[in-house]
């Protein structure tokens, strides 16, 4: 049973109730279905009530729910024999990414994705989804095969950033990104890229640029965390709700900044609430996507990824 | 000398006091004035003539630290005189999250600076050698890159290319534009992917870090050039120092994150002091050059 955020404490209560009713008529015998129905009909609107209008703030709280499928789930549920690949052959191997090959939909791909761990122990393993160099680097090698035997590339994007911390400063985490974003930009193979948890910054966009853009609809995708924007802004990481409202951070709002060109449903109360459907859209979403852009010739390909960067924000700089 | 200099800064205090003894207000701003002729480096506490420190690039000429510098006056020291033409130089600055404050951010930073934005490019020629630059200018929001400065520097970029002139870049900035939100972010991949298209047209890409270079601008174009100088001293890092011992809770060592630091991690090709800076890339200009008989004095000489 997922646990309930502040916002959500209503409808568990609510849920709860409804589950004790239930429980109640089958032991008693009594015909309680009445009530039940009425209760229910409340759920459902309390659950419309709450999920359609999130804040932002609440937004990146689903996005952060510790119990949302990570990059691992979505890989299980949608790559059949998936073989994972490590290290970045120049000074480690790095449980923040993960990456590897498998057959999606019967067509071999490369898949990379930002891990974030299932538990205390998890997280530590995997620096809570925070890359180092290695990382990327490895995501790096991983795209360049990718682009040498003509597999198209998909990516899970969940990462609250590039971790900060000496020794990636010292290995050049700077480098690693942006070498990243070069690379991106002309590989000969169709990139598609989902934010599905959160999307933090450089570290996120070092698998995000892509021929697709996807959000999962709880999805928060940022320039920077709402906390540390807040301490630049405001100096004041408390202040992270307001950063969170003023930075445009939801999958609604980038796709109508024509940022994001996709916007995957999720289960109503979010993707943690029923993993399997989750995976499911997302799966339908990516072969959507992919279909349009497997045929294309890889020089039309990396022209078309070209003129969408060149072209992206232009209406709103002409504004 | 430091007693020479102070004697001549009291000298000039009083008289300007006993020029308007009786107007408070007049002689306040007098002082205010006075005290705007002189500067002290923040590193070796020497008073200058302010004058005397821009002619030297606004390097200290005691200690060698390098004052952060305004982009008109670094275009002026860099290039041939009167050979530059500025491109884009009024690209109206957008606000498109409607974000609390931030035109009047704008604004004053405009107003301070002159500039329209955080970054001047154009192009020009360094002792005779055609050149596409683009400066960054710290005083202009910390020269944080939103979509304007992605787009000027996209520009300057595909005119480098079109031109298949050299483009030098010289980055000064505390990283995305937090205004601008994902739209900053994007920024970086549309300057490393304009990137890719000089490279396969086999155009030369000089990048210049300067203080400071950190977060989205260090993570896109500023570590992807050809070569990559840096002035001495310029913190550079993805993370700034505040931010990460913040995070590690531990203090950072000496010198962590400088260019120096850099160049030992083998992350840069050198560091060159911005008084050699003109000479230093002239000479790279003309290895660069296909023509024969180049030297460093111009491709005509």
């Amino acid at each position: 049973m997922a646990q309930p955020l502040e916002f959500e404490q209503p409808l568990f209560a609510l849920e709860a109730k409804i589950d004790e009713l239930r429980h109640f008529s089958q032991e008693k015998g009594m015909d309680l279905r009445e009530e039940i129905a009425t209760l229910e009909q409340r759920a459902q609107e309390l659950r419309a009530s709450i999920y359609q209008n999130l804040t932002p703030w609440q937004q990146a709280q689903l996005a952060r729910h510790a119990e949302r499928p990570n990059a691992i789930d979505y890989i299980r549920a949608n790559i059949q024999d998936f073989i994972e690949l490590k290290g970045d052959r120049l000074y480690g191997d790095d449980p923040a990414i993960v990456g590897g090959i498998g057959f999606f939909q019967g067509r071999p791909v490369t898949v990379l994705g930002h891990v974030k761990g299932k538990d205390t122990k998890d997280n530590i393993y995997r620096n809570f989804g925070m890359p180092h160099p290695e990382g990327y680097r490895k995501a790096l090698r991983l795209m360049q095969q990718a682009g040498k035997f003509g597999r198209p590339v998909l990516c899970f994007i969940d990462t609250p950033g590039a971790y900060c911390g000496i020794g990636a400063e010292e290995r050049g985490q700077a480098r690693a990104i942006a070498h990243n974003l070069y690379a991106m930009a002309s590989l000969p193979v169709p990139i598609l890229s989902c934010v599905i948890g959160e999307g933090g910054s450089g570290g996120a966009l070092a698998l995000g640029v892509a021929d697709r853009i996807m959000m999962m609809e709880h999805a928060i995708y940022s320039v920077a965390s709402p906390e540390s924007a807040a301490s630049i802004l405001f100096k004041d990481a408390t202040q992270a709700p307001r950063a969170a409202g003023a930075m445009a951070i939801t999958a609604e709002r980038l796709h109508k900044l024509r940022i994001v060109d996709r916007i995957v449903d999720e289960p109503v109360g979010g993707a943690h609430r029923a993993p399997l459907e989750a995976a499911h859209n997302l799966g339908a979403a990516f072969a959507q996507e992919l279909a349009s852009l497997v045929d294309l010739p890889p020089a039309e390909l990396v022209e078309r990824r070209y003129e969408k960067y060149r072209q992206l924000g232009h209406h709103l700089l002409m504004g | 000398m430091k007693d020479f200099i102070r004697n001549a800064r009291q000298r000039l205090l009083e008289e300007t006091r006993e020029q308007n003894p009786q107007n408070d207000v007049v002689q306040e701003e007098r002082e205010t004035r006075m005290e705007g002729l002189w500067v002290r480096c923040e590193k070796c506490q020497e008073i200058f003539l302010a004058k005397e420190l821009d002619k030297n690039c606004r390097v200290c000429a005691k200690c060698g630290h390098h004052f952060r510098i305004a982009a008109p006056q670094r275009i002026a020291a860099l290039l041939d005189p009167d050979s530059f033409i500025e491109w884009d130089a009024h690209l109206p600055t957008q606000d498109p999250l409607h974000f609390p404050g931030y035109k009047g951010k704008v604004e004053k930073s405009q107003r301070e600076t002159g500039l329209a934005e955080a970054i001047v490019t154009g192009q020009g020629t360094i002792e005779g050698f055609p050149v596409v630059v683009g400066v960054m200018d710290p005083r202009f929001i910390m020269a944080s890159m939103g979509t304007v400065v992605g787009e000027k520097l996209v520009r300057a970029i595909e005119g480098a290319c079109a031109q298949r002139i050299p483009l030098i870049l010289f980055s000064a900035s505390g990283g995305a534009r937090m205004q601008e939100g994902v739209l900053s972010l994007m920024q970086m991949a549309r300057t490393s992917a304009a990137l890719t298209r000089l490279a396969e047209a086999g155009v030369l890409y000089i990048s210049v870090l300067t203080d400071p270079t950190t977060g989205g601008v260090t993570a896109s174009f500023a570590m992807l050039g050809d070569l990559i100088l840096a002035e001495p001293g310029a913190l550079i890092g993805f993370t700034g120092p505040r931010v990460i011992e913040q995070t590690i809770r531990q203090k950072l060592p000496e010198g962590f994150q400088r260019a120096e630091f850099l160049e030992q991690h083998g992350m840069i090709d050198r560091i060159v002091p911005r008084t050699q800076m003109r000479s230093q890339l002239a000479l790279i200009l003309a290895m660069h050059t296909k023509t024969e008989g180049v030297t460093a004095n111009g491709p005509t000489a």
